[in-house]
C-alpha cells in the first residue's frame, strides 16, 4: 500500500515536470510567434495562447507547491485573456476599443 | 549718534506726503532742515579737546551685529562733509530741479543716501557698515537712474550698480574673514588684535577683497569705468555723491582699516601704485574730454587715485595730507559741479566745444569757477587750498622710505615723477575747464539758450563752497589742530599737526620747485593743448576700459545663453539622458570610493527550471521590445513582460501580487491600445551613431548598475527582517490570516489611504484632461 502511494507521488512529480517542461517549450514557440509574427493578429492569437498555457502553468504550480491559493489566479487569467483578447481583436478590426456613443 | 543716522531715513517716509504740496512751497526747502541740523549737532565736536564718542544700541546682540557707533576724527571729518555739503546740495537742488520733476522720488533716494552715508563713517561693526555700504550703492543707482526715460541714465545706473556691489561683495568676504579670524565684529577691537590679522594665512585673501570694495566705490584704476557714466544724474547728485561722499567712502574704508595693514607691505605696494595709476590715468583721460561733467569725473577719479596714493603711503606726512586733500576736494569740487550745472541750466549745454566766452556774461559763475579751477590745478597762491595739499602730496611722495623688498624700493623711485606727470596734466585739464568755458571766443550761436547770470539761489551752495576754499587756503591753521589733526590721529596714530604748518612756506623746499614745475609744463601743455591732442588717438585708442566692459558684459551675456543653449535644447532625451548619466557617474564613483559594491554567494536559494524557462521567456520578450518596428507590436510583446512578472510572483507564492499584476497589467495593454490609436506612426529615430552609442553605454550602465546594487544590497544583511513579528501576530493582533492584506489594512493601513487618494487624483485628473480640453477656456 505504501508503495502504491509513494510510486503514485512518484509519477505525479515526475509527469508535472514533464509538463511543464512542454508548456515551456510550447510558450517559447507561441513567443516566436509573438515576436516573429507576420501579422497583429498572429501576435494577438500568440498572445492568447500564452495566456493558456500560463493558467496551465500555474495549475502545475499549485500542485507543485501544494496550495489551492492559486485557483484564483487561475480563474482570473481566463477572464482576463478573453477580455483582452476581445479588446486587441476590435483594436485591430475596427481602430478603436470603446465605441462613441453615436446617437 | 544714531538718531542722526536715521532720522533722515525716518523722515524719508513723510517726503512723499510733503511733495504733494509741491506747487505751492519746494519740497527740498523742507529736506534742507535734516541735513543743515544734524551738521549742526556734528560741529559742536570740532575743537583741539576732541575725543572719541561711543554709542551701542542692540539689532541683533547674538550674532554680534549692533549699532555700535564710533564718532573719532576720521568720522567727523566725513560726518561734517555729508551733512555739510548734503545741506548745500539741498539748497542748489531747489534751483536746478523744477516743480514739473519727480521730487519726491529725488529728496527721498537722497536722504536714503544722506542716511546711508552717514552709517558708513560712523559705524563700527563691519556688518552693519556692510549693509549702510550697500545701501549707498542701492540709493546711488536710484539717483543716477533718476531720468530713468533716458537710455543713458538707465546704462550708467546699471553699470554703476554692477561694479559697486561687485565690490561690496568682495568686502564683504573680507569682513566675514575678519570677524571669524579675530572673533569680534568691531573694528577697533580687530584694530587692538591686529598681530593676529597680520599672521593669518587668509591676510592676503583679507587685503586684496578689502581693496576691491574700497577700489570699486572710490572709482580707481581699471574699476572707474562707472563715474563717467554715473554723470547722467542730476548734477547736484554728481556734486554730492560723485564728487564728495560716496567716491570716498573706498577712502574712508582704506583710512579705517589702514592701522591693521600699515605695517604690511604689501598693503602700501598695491594701495600706492592703484592709486597714482588712477591719478595718472584719470588726468590724463580728463584733458580728452568734452563734457563738463565728463571732466569733472576724470577729475574726480584723478583727485581719488591721489588721495589713495597718499593713504597707501602711509607715512605721517601723507595721511596728513590724505585726510587734508579730503576736506579740500569736497569743497573746490563740489563748487565746481555746482559751476557745470549752471552753465548748463543758462547755456543749455554742457559741450565744451560749444560753450565759450561767457565771462561777461556770467561773471559771479565764471569767479567761481576760477577758484575752484586754479584750487584744483594747485596754482602756488596762497589762498587756494588745493596748493597746500598738492605740495604736501609732493613732499609726501619725496619721503617715502626705502621698502624691504627690491619692488617696493622701486617703487619708491618712480612715484615722485609720477606724481609730477599726473599733476601736470590735472594743471591742463583744470585751465582747459577755465578758459574753455568762460574765455576764449562767444560762439553763442551753438547755444540751445541765450546765456545769462543764474537766479542767486543757485549761486548759494557755491559761494559757500568757494568761501571755503578761500579760507582754508587762508588760514589752514583753522582746521588743521581743530579737526584735521583728530582725523589724520584716527589713522596713523599721534599726528602733530604743527610739524606741518611750515612746510607751506618753505620756498626752497624740493615740493615747492615741483609745483613751479607743474605749473610751468602745464602752461606750456595748455597752449599747445590742440597740437598734442593727436596723442590720445594712440594712448587709449582702442584700449579703452570702457569697450572692454561692454565686450564683457555682452560676452557675459551670449556666452551664457550659448551654454544654456547648448543643454536646455528642449530634448527630452537629453535631459533624461543628463539624469541618468549624472547618476550613474555619482553613484558608481561614490560606491566605489566608498567600497559599497559587494558579492557574496553564500545566501542564495537553489536555482529550478521553472524559474529559468519564466525569466528566459521574459529576457526575449523583453529585448523582443526593442528591436520591434510597430507600436502595436512593441504593447503585445511588453505584455509577455508583465504576466511574466505574474508568474513569478505565482512561483514565488504571492497570489495577491500576482491577481493584481494580471489585472494591472491588462488594463495597461488595453491603454496603451487606446491611447496609440491616436498616436502617429512608429518613426525611425534619426540617430547618429554617436548619440547611439551613447544611449546604449548610459542604458547598459544603468543596468549594470542596478544590477550590482541589488546583489549588493542582498548581499549585506545587516540587520533581522522584521517579517516574523508580522507572521506572529497577523491573526493575534489583525484577526486576518491573509498577511499581506492585514499589513495593508491594519499594520501600516496610512500608506493604502494615501495609495488611494494618488488614484483618485489621478482619475480626477483623467477626467478633466479630457473634458477641459473641449472648451477654449482651459487654454
Amino acid at each position: 500500500m505504501n508503495n502504491l502511494l509513494e510510486l503514485t507521488e512518484q509519477m505525479i512529480k515526475i509527469s508535472t515536470i514533464i509538463c511543464v517542461i512542454g508548456i515551456s517549450i510550447s510558450l517559447l514557440l507561441l513567443l516566436y510567434r509573438a515576436l516573429a509574427g507576420p501579422s497583429n493578429a498572429d501576435r494577438a492569437v500568440a498572445l492568447d495562447g500564452i495566456g493558456i498555457n500560463l493558467m496551465g502553468l500555474a495549475a502545475l504550480l499549485a500542485i507543485i507547491i501544494v496550495t489551492t491559493k492559486l485557483n484564483d489566479v487561475i480563474l482570473l487569467i481566463g477572464i482576463l485573456l478573453f477580455i483582452g483578447t476581445l479588446a486587441i481583436a476590435k483594436f485591430l478590426e475596427k481602430g478603436v476599443i470603446i465605441d462613441r456613443n453615436v446617437d | 549718534m544714531i538718531f542722526t543716522v536715521l532720522i533722515p531715513l525716518l523722515l524719508a517716509c513723510f517726503v512723499p506726503l510733503i511733495s504733494k504740496i509741491k506747487d505751492k512751497i519746494h519740497t527740498g526747502i523742507f529736506v534742507f532742515f535734516i541735513p543743515l541740523a544734524i551738521f549742526l549737532y556734528y560741529i559742536q565736536f570740532v575743537g583741539s579737546d576732541f575725543t572719541t564718542v561711543n554709542q551701542t544700541v542692540d539689532w541683533i546682540p547674538a550674532l554680534g551685529i549692533n549699532f555700535d557707533f564710533y564718532l573719532d576724527g576720521l568720522s567727523l571729518l566725513f560726518v561734517l562733509l555729508i551733512s555739510g555739503i548734503g545741506a548745500l546740495v539741498v539748497l542748489y537742488s531747489i534751483y536746478y530741479l523744477g516743480k514739473g520733476e519727480r521730487l519726491g522720488h529725488f529728496y527721498v533716494y537722497l536722504l536714503m543716501f544722506m542716511s546711508a552715508m552717514l552709517g558708513v563713517v560712523l559705524s563700527d561693526n563691519i556688518f552693519v557698515l556692510y549693509t549702510f555700504w550697500e545701501l549707498t550703492s542701492i540709493s546711488s543707482f536710484l539717483l543716477i537712474g533718476y531720468w530713468h526715460f533716458n537710455e543713458r541714465s538707465r546704462y550708467g545706473a546699471l553699470k554703476s550698480m554692477l561694479i559697486t556691489v561687485f565690490g561690496g561683495l568682495s568686502m564683504f568676504g573680507a569682513f566675514i574673514l575678519l570677524s571669524v579670524i579675530t572673533g569680534t565684529t568691531s573694528i577697533q577691537s580687530m584694530i587692538e588684535q591686529k598681530d593676529i590679522i597680520l599672521n593669518s594665512t587668509y591676510l592676503p585673501f583679507i587685503l586684496v577683497l578689502l581693496l576691491l570694495g574700497a577700489f570699486t566705490k572710490s572709482a580707481q584704476f581699471p574699476f572707474h569705468i562707472w563715474l563717467p557714466d554715473a554723470m547722467e544724474a542730476p548734477t547736484p547728485v554728481s556734486a554730492y555723491l560723485h564728487s564728495a561722499t560716496m567716491v570716498k567712502a573706498g577712502l574712508f574704508l582704506v583710512a579705517r582699516f589702514s592701522p591693521i595693514f600699515s605695517g604690511y607691505e604689501w598693503f602700501f605696494i598695491i594701495v600706492s601704485i592703484v592709486g597714482i595709476v588712477t591719478l595718472c590715468w584719470g588726468s590724463y583721460m580728463a584733458v580728452r574730454q568734452t563734457d563738463l561733467k565728463a571732466i569733472l569725473a576724470f577729475s574726480t577719479i584723478s583727485q581719488l587715485g591721489m588721495i589713495m596714493a597718499m593713504l597707501g603711503f602711509g607715512t605721517e606726512i601723507a595721511v596728513y595730507a590724505a585726510v587734508f586733500h579730503i576736506l579740500n576736494h569736497a569743497t573746490f569740487k563740489g563748487s565746481l559741479f555746482m559751476v557745470a550745472g549752471i552753465v548748463d541750466h543758462e547755456t543749455g549745454t554742457r559741450d565744451i566745444r560749444k560753450l565759450g566766452g561767457l565771462l561777461n556774461f556770467m561773471p559771479m559763475t565764471a569767479t567761481l569757477a576760477l577758484f575752484g579751477t586754479f584750487s584744483m590745478a594747485g596754482v602756488p597762491l596762497p589762498f587756494f587750498n588745493g596748493f597746500y595739499s598738492k605740495e604736501l602730496f609732493f613732499d609726501s611722495s619725496i619721503d617715502l622710505t626705502a621698502g624691504i623688498s627690491g619692488f617696493a624700493d622701486f617703487l619708491v623711485q618712480v612715484i615722485p615723477y609720477l606724481a609730477v606727470f599726473g599733476s601736470i596734466f590735472t594743471f591742463v585739464y583744470s585751465m582747459y575747464f577755465f578758459f574753455g568755458v568762460f574765455g576764449g571766443k562767444k560762439q553763442f550761436n551753438l547755444l540751445p539758450k541765450k546765456p545769462h547770470e543764474a537766479p542767486i539761489g543757485m549761486l548759494i551752495s557755491p559761494i559757500v563752497l568757494v568761501l571755503g576754499v578761500i579760507i582754508i587756503g587762508l588760514f589752514p591753521n583753522l582746521v588743521n589742530g581743530t579737526f584735521l589733526a583728530h582725523a589724520a590721529d584716527a589713522i596713523k596714530g599721534a599726528v602733530t599737526a604743527d610739524q606741518h604748518i611750515k612746510f607751506w612756506h618753505g620756498w626752497d623746499s624740493p615740493a615747492f620747485m615741483m609745483s613751479l614745475i607743474v605749473v610751468g609744463i602745464g602752461t606750456i601743455l595748455t597752449f599747445t593743448r590742440k597740437k598734442w591732442a593727436g596723442v590720445y588717438r594712440f594712448l587709449p585708442g582702442k584700449l579703452s576700459l570702457f569697450k572692454f566692459y561692454d565686450i564683457v558684459l555682452d560676452k557675459l551675456n551670449s556666452v551664457s545663453n550659448g551654454v544654456t543653449k547648448q543643454y536646455m535644447t528642449g530634448s527630452l532625451r537629453l535631459y533624461v539622458a543628463i539624469i541618468l548619466g549624472t547618476t550613474l557617474t555619482l553613484t558608481f564613483i561614490t560606491m566605489g570610493a566608498t567600497d559599497g559594491f559587494t558579492i557574496q554567494f553564500n545566501n542564495l536559494s537553489d536555482v529550478r527550471i521553472i524559474d529559468l524557462s519564466v525569466v528566459l521567456i521574459m529576457i526575449v520578450a523583453a529585448v523582443g521590445t526593442i528591436f520591434a518596428r510597430h507600436n502595436v507590436a512593441i504593447i503585445l510583446i511588453a505584455g509577455v513582460v508583465g504576466y511574466g512578472v505574474a508568474v513569478l510572483f505565482v512561483i514565488y507564492r504571492a497570489p495577491d501580487l500576482a491577481l493584481t499584476q494580471l489585472v494591472i497589467e491588462t488594463v495597461s495593454v488595453v491603454l496603451f491600445l487606446l491611447c496609440f490609436y491616436h498616436m502617429p506612426k512608429l518613426r525611425k529615430r534619426d540617430e547618429t551613431k554617436r548619440s547611439k552609442a551613447v544611449n546604449i553605454v548610459i542604458s547598459v550602465g544603468f543596468g549594470a548598475l542596478m544590477t550590482i546594487i541589488g546583489i549588493s544590497a542582498h548581499s549585506s544583511k545587516w540587520f533581522d527582517s522584521i517579517a516574523n513579528y508580522f507572521i506572529e501576530t497577523s491573526y493575534k493582533l489583525g484577526g486576518g490570516h491573509n498577511i499581506v492584506n492585514v499589513i495593508l489594512v491594519d499594520m501600516r493601513g496610512f500608506d493604502t489611504l494615501f495609495e488611494i487618494t494618488v488614484l483618485g487624483i489621478a482619475a480626477l485628473a483623467i477626467f478633466s484632461l479630457i473634458k477641459l480640453k473641449k472648451n477654449k477656456e482651459a487654454d
